[in-house]
Order: C-alpha cells, then sequence, then structure tokens
C-alpha cells in the first residue's frame, strides 16, 4: 500500500504575494474543479458524457497551483485528464461542459470531447490520449518561442506512467540539450490505469529520472497547492530568464477510477481512503478556516456560486446544437485558401 | 465433433484461447499494459494473472516500443509470445519494431532467424472515443511483407485463430474489432483451432458478393438480410485473413455473382478495400457488370459525437446503397 506523505502541512514560505484575496481564487479554482468532475461522473452515468472519461478530483491542487504562475502568452499541454488544466486555465466552464456533450458549441467544436480540449485563444494544446504524446508538442512550442525570441513558458502535464514511454525520455534530453523554456509537471498519481509506479518503474522517484538529464527537479507534496505555485513561480522564472527547462514532480492521488470504466481492484480501499484525508481542497480549505481567512459562511456562498455556475454551464451544453452531418468533413484540411 | 454448444462471448472465446495456449504449450506467455492484475483493458485476460501468475501474465509499464520489441526478441530466443498492444492507436509507438524488425529479420538474415509472435490488439471505431483512439489500421498491417494479419469476427476464429497463429512461424498481427467483444452467442463445446489461410463464405447467394472482415461482418450480414428482403441474394464474405489475401474464395464468388461491393472500416484512400478491388480487376476483370463498390469510413479522424462518429463509418444503410447501386436497382 502506497502511504500519502505523512507530514501535510501548508506551507506559505516561498509564497511572495500571499494574500486573501489570492487564496479565496486558489480555493475557489479547487472547488470548481472539484464540482464540474463530480457533476460530469453523474453526467456519464445519465448517458449525456460518453466514451472515455478521466477525472481529476484529488489532483487539483497541480493544476490550479502551476497555472498561477504563467502569463496569458504561455502555453499550457495536457493530457486526456485535462479538464481541471482547462478550468484552470480560464476556459469557461460552459464550452467546457458543451465540449463533454459533443456539442457544437463545446470549445473543441464538440470534435474531441472529454479526452481533447483545445483552445487557441488561451493557448491551450489540448487534451492529448497518447500517453506521453503531448511532451515532444510541448517541447516543439517551446522551440519555436525560442527561436522567434520569445520570453514564453510552455507548461507541459503528464502522468508518471507517461514515464516509462520513449516520449518522455527523447522529450526530456531534447528540452535539457536546446535549453528550452519548458516547464514539465509530472502529475504522480501512483497508478497508470490499474498498474502501480513500483511494477512498472526500476526507479520509482521520477524527478531523479529528470535528473539524469541535468535538469534542475523537484519532487513536490502535490496535495499542497501552496507548495506547487511557490515551486512553479520560482521554476517559470527560472526558465523565463533563460535558464532552460524545470521539472516539478507533484506527488498526488487520483481519488476516482482511471475511466468510467475501472472497478479499481488493483488498489484497497483503505489506501483511497487514507489519501481522501489528504484531500488538497479540505486541507487548503481548514487550514483558511482556521487562519482566520475564510468563514464557514463564505464557503457555503464560493460552493453556491459554482453550483450556479455549473448548473448554467450543463443548461448552455444541453442548449448546445449538434454539428450537422454535412460538416463531418470539415477541418481535416485548411479551407478558405 | 460434438455438436454440444455453449454460450459464450467474443471476449470470452479470445480468453479461452489464450487459455488453451497456456495450457498447451508451456513457452506460452501473454505480456502487455495491464493484462495481469487489470485483467486487460478490455477485460480479455481477466481471472487469468491468478491462474497462470506473473511470469506467464505479464504486466509491462507503457513502453509499446520496448515491449512489443522484447516480444520479438523472446520469439527468437525461443518463447512464443502473445504481445497484447491495448489498442491499434499505442500500436503506432511500436510500429518500428514490428515493421523494421519483427517483419524483416527472416529476409534480412538470409533464413537464419525467424520471430513466431503474435500481437493482439483491439481497433476500430463505435464506442464515441474520438480521433487518438478509433483507428482501423489494419490495411497499413497488411501493406508490409513479412508480417501476416488476421482479423476473427465470429465466435469460432476469436476461439480458433490464436492457436493457429501461434504456430506460425511468423509474426502474425491480430485484431479484435472493440465493438465485437460483448458479441454473445453459440460456439461447440470442442470449438478447436481454425486455419489463417483462407476467407469464409458467411452467407450465400448469387446476385453480388460483399466482401469484408472484422467489425463491418455483422453490419454486412445485417445488410444482407435487407437486401433478401427485397429479393436481391447478396453472398457475404468474411476475408478474416488479410495478409496473405485468399484471392480464390473472393474470385470464385464474383466469377458466380458478377458484382462486388467492399467493405472496410479503414479510410478510403489506400484501403485494404482498395487492394481486394485491384486484384479483381486483376483476376477476374471479365467477369463484372458493374463497377467494384466500396464502402469505407469517410475520409477524416474519428469525430467524438454520437452522430458524427455514425456518419463516418460504413453503415447498414451505406451498405444496401452500395449493392442496390451496383445492381442498378
Ligand atoms: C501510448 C498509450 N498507451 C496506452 C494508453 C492507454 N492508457 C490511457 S491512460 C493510461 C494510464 C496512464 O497513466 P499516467 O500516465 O500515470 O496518467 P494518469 O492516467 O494516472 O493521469 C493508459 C495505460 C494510451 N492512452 N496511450
Amino acid at each position: 500500500m502506497s502511504e500519502p506523505p505523512s507530514e501535510y502541512h501548508v506551507s506559505t514560505a516561498a509564497k511572495p504575494h500571499f494574500n486573501r484575496a489570492h487564496a479565496l481564487h486558489l480555493l475557489r479554482q479547487m472547488l470548481r474543479i472539484r464540482s464540474f468532475e463530480e457533476r460530469c461522473a453523474e453526467l456519464y452515468t445519465e448517458e449525456k458524457i460518453r466514451g472515455f472519461l478521466h477525472l481529476y478530483s484529488g489532483e487539483e491542487a497541480i493544476a490550479v497551483g502551476v497555472m498561477q504562475a504563467l502569463k496569458p502568452e504561455d502555453a499550457v499541454v495536457a493530457t486526456y485528464r485535462e479538464h481541471g488544466h482547462a478550468l484552470a486555465r480560464g476556459i469557461a466552464m460552459d464550452t467546457l461542459m458543451a465540449e463533454m456533450y459533443g456539442k457544437r458549441e463545446g470549445v473543441s467544436r464538440g470534435r474531441g470531447g472529454s479526452m481533447h480540449v483545445f483552445d487557441a485563444e488561451r493557448r491551450f494544446y489540448g487534451g492529448n490520449a497518447i500517453v506521453g504524446g503531448g511532451m515532444p508538442l510541448a517541447v516543439g512550442l517551446a522551440l519555436a518561442d525560442k527561436m522567434q525570441g520569445h520570453a514564453r513558458v510552455t507548461a507541459c502535464f503528464f502522468g508518471e506512467g507517461a514515464a516509462a514511454e520513449g516520449a518522455f525520455h527523447e522529450s526530456l534530453n531534447l528540452a535539457e540539450l536546446w535549453q528550452l523554456p519548458v516547464l514539465f509537471v509530472c502529475e504522480n498519481n501512483l497508478y497508470a490505469m490499474g498498474t502501480a509506479l513500483a511494477r512498472s518503474e526500476s526507479e520509482t522517484d521520477i524527478s531523479r529520472k529528470a535528473a539524469c538529464y541535468r535538469i534542475p527537479a523537484m519532487a513536490l507534496d502535490g496535495m499542497d497547492v501552496i507548495a506547487i505555485e511557490a515551486a512553479a513561480h520560482a521554476a517559470v522564472a527560472e526558465i523565463r530568464a533563460g535558464g532552460g527547462p524545470r521539472f516539478l514532480e507533484c506527488r498526488s492521488y487520483r481519488f476516482r477510477a482511471h475511466s468510467m470504466f475501472d472497478a479499481q481492484l488493483y488498489r484497497d480501499k483503505a489506501e483511497v481512503e487514507a489519501w481522501k484525508k489528504k484531500c488538497p481542497l479540505l486541507r487548503f480549505r481548514h487550514w483558511l478556516e482556521e487562519a482566520g481567512i475564510l468563514s464557514m459562511d463564505e464557503t457555503g456562498r464560493i460552493e453556491a456560486e459554482i453550483d450556479a455556475e455549473l448548473d448554467a454551464a450543463i443548461a448552455f451544453a444541453e442548449a448546445g446544437t449538434w454539428e450537422p452531418v454535412a460538416d463531418l468533413a470539415r477541418d481535416v484540411y485548411t479551407e478558405d485558401r | 465433433m460434438s455438436t454440444e454448444t455453449i454460450r459464450t462471448t467474443y471476449r470470452e472465446a479470445v480468453r479461452a484461447a489464450i487459455c488453451d495456449a497456456l495450457d498447451r504449450d508451456r513457452r506460452v506467455f501473454l505480456m502487455g499494459e495491464d493484462v495481469g492484475r487489470y485483467g486487460g483493458c478490455y477485460a480479455v485476460s481477466k481471472g487469468l494473472y491468478d491462474q497462470y501468475g506473473p511470469e506467464r501474465i505479464r504486466d509491462t509499464p507503457l513502453s509499446e516500443c520496448g515491449f512489443t520489441g522484447a516480444g520479438i526478441g523472446a520469439a527468437m530466443g525461443g518463447m512464443r509470445p502473445i504481445v497484447e498492444i491495448m489498442t491499434v492507436n499505442f500500436s503506432l509507438l511500436a510500429l518500428d519494431q514490428i515493421v523494421n524488425n519483427a517483419a524483416t529479420i527472416r529476409h534480412m538474415s538470409g533464413g537464419q532467424f525467424h520471430v513466431p509472435l503474435v500481437i493482439r490488439m483491439a481497433s476500430g471505431a463505435g464506442k464515441q472515443l474520438a480521433a487518438q483512439h478509433s483507428h482501423s489500421l489494419e490495411g497499413w498491417y497488411g501493406h508490409v511483407p513479412g508480417i501476416k494479419v488476421i482479423a476473427p469476427a465470429t465466435l469460432e476464429d476469436a476461439r480458433g485463430m490464436l492457436w493457429s497463429a501461434l504456430e506460425d512461424p511468423d509474426p502474425v498481427i491480430l485484431f479484435e474489432h472493440v465493438m465485437l467483444y460483448n458479441r454473445e452467442g453459440e460456439l461447440t463445446a470442442d470449438a478447436g483451432p481454425v486455419p489463417i489461410t483462407g476467407a469464409a463464405v458467411r452467407r450465400a447467394g448469387t446476385d453480388l458478393s460483399l466482401i469484408t472482415y472484422g467489425g463491418c461482418l455483422f453490419k454486412t450480414l445485417d445488410a444482407a438480410e435487407e437486401l433478401a428482403a427485397d429479393g436481391i441474394a447478396a453472398e457475404v464474405i468474411d476475408l478474416r485473413c488479410l495478409r496473405p489475401l485468399d484471392d480464390a474464395t473472393v474470385m470464385a464468388s464474383v466469377r458466380k455473382s458478377h458484382r462486388a461491393v467492399i467493405i472496410d472500416e479503414g479510410w478510403c484512400t489506400g484501403s485494404l478495400a482498395g487492394e481486394v478491388s485491384a486484384r479483381i480487376m486483376e483476376q477476374a476483370f471479365w467477369e463484372l457488370d458493374a463497377p467494384v463498390g466500396r464502402v469505407c469510413s469517410a475520409e477524416v479522424p474519428i469525430p467524438y459525437p454520437k452522430h458524427l462518429e455514425d456518419e463516418a463509418l460504413p453503415q447498414v444503410r451505406d451498405i444496401v446503397a452500395a449493392a442496390r447501386a451496383a445492381l442498378g436497382r
């Protein structure tokens, strides 16, 4: 059984601009993701959402923490477990929900669904459902920035399962060799589908793999949004200053099944429950309440606002339209040439 | 042969075939992502880990290129691996090993080495899994000399072709269409090996030949049924061995019916359907009373919404329409 980190205080030490408004912003972002995911699970059983659905519950602190360090001109590359990243990056909940439904009003025009969220305006480059498949893309985006003299950063999210793929190793090597502005963020939730980390890696310390490529790397408590934000700020500042890639391994846990087709026989309930006690939301919220930053009433108000936002998003998706079949072959190649 | 039958599914038939192979030959082992403790992403190998243990039901990391290549090496080294790749999309990460090693080693080594390996993988669309999880690349693999390609569609073939593939001294790629796993039916209790050399006539008819394989077989049989209601007797041929192709069965049918439509879930351009069509032109051109028709997937990465996915894939109505066009009625 994998033990969650035993120490889990919230660290504010390295956080420069920690204030009440920002704390509430972080909490709200994490709550939005959790609520969105839990509602998606319901919509899946109602068959409103189909295909594969991978939920991010438990891992919210990572996307929310890292996004705080990015500017609008930076880029994001994510995986099929990317609803949280999309929301934290600022993609509206309604267009994201419409995408879950496959409606034309969806952020990817309904073509991609849950696993393929794309948004050019926010430089959100997917939504990649091939494990490790996004990593070379991130390297290339960063290469383009470097060659064009843009001081931009590409944040690349992936699971620890990707560390077994060749694409992971090739990408890390290229990024360091060419000193590219990539922030690699490994979301280590200990399982790749049903395979526990220790059963798939000879070296289970993922951050050490990055270090082998001479990329400065750090392992973090992935349930601590403040720690992640602080580490991301520091890493992004170094990248922007021309220091080449950085690597953050965020040790976390997914509270739900891998996808909606997973009976979770590979891990025991006690382990899941132990990790749920480390819930990044609960923990941050308790800390805010104890520190007198947040009252129970305020939490309730935030939750009510999020519920309303979600209801509106679902209404938007429900009211959305199906793309006409006559448009099937649209966007296979560039049009209007 | 007994006539006693059991009710089973395609998934269970594949599992029974794997068990049979493991029981018959100590050199056989199954290897792939989540095949062991998890029981396989499509639950094909469920229970086998407990039954056969971690050596023979071997979980691998997410390393398609690595473990497929290791399967090739193990086959050369005296084992009889069954490599499972979750889906054909992920086999693209192993394409180098399959095309540059498995397919070439016998020839390149002047016949000194050979690769008795079976690679199983799921393929096809229909579950709204969108553009990176819905490919039908059987035709691509069928392009490559040095490997054999099979696509069992019926319970008998799911149960019987694996053993023949394992007995084959050369690498065999076995495709299991995702929409077939839950199909239920009767299988004779003592169903045994099925050769991997020829096509099968699934329905006899004289008016036209509907030629297909894999996930399209049952759609084609449904179309034939619909045509029969209109007095059109379609013959349905299940290619099932995609490389090498069984030209004789196809041509015999075409010589009888004088009309052919090929149904293939691959994209039309450069498809297996194109290959079969060309062979008909080469070998039975003067027998034809109408151009050979093709029903393939639309030339688009498969979209997520159901109505667009349906539109992109060959459907019964498309097959019926193509058959009518070939008959001019
Ligand atoms: C190349 C490839 N192989 C296999 C899969 C099937 N698959 C999808 S997600 C997954 C597990 C990935 O685990 P990890 O990278 O740790 O990310 P997590 O799902 O835990 O977020 C697998 C095996 C895939 N999508 N792509």
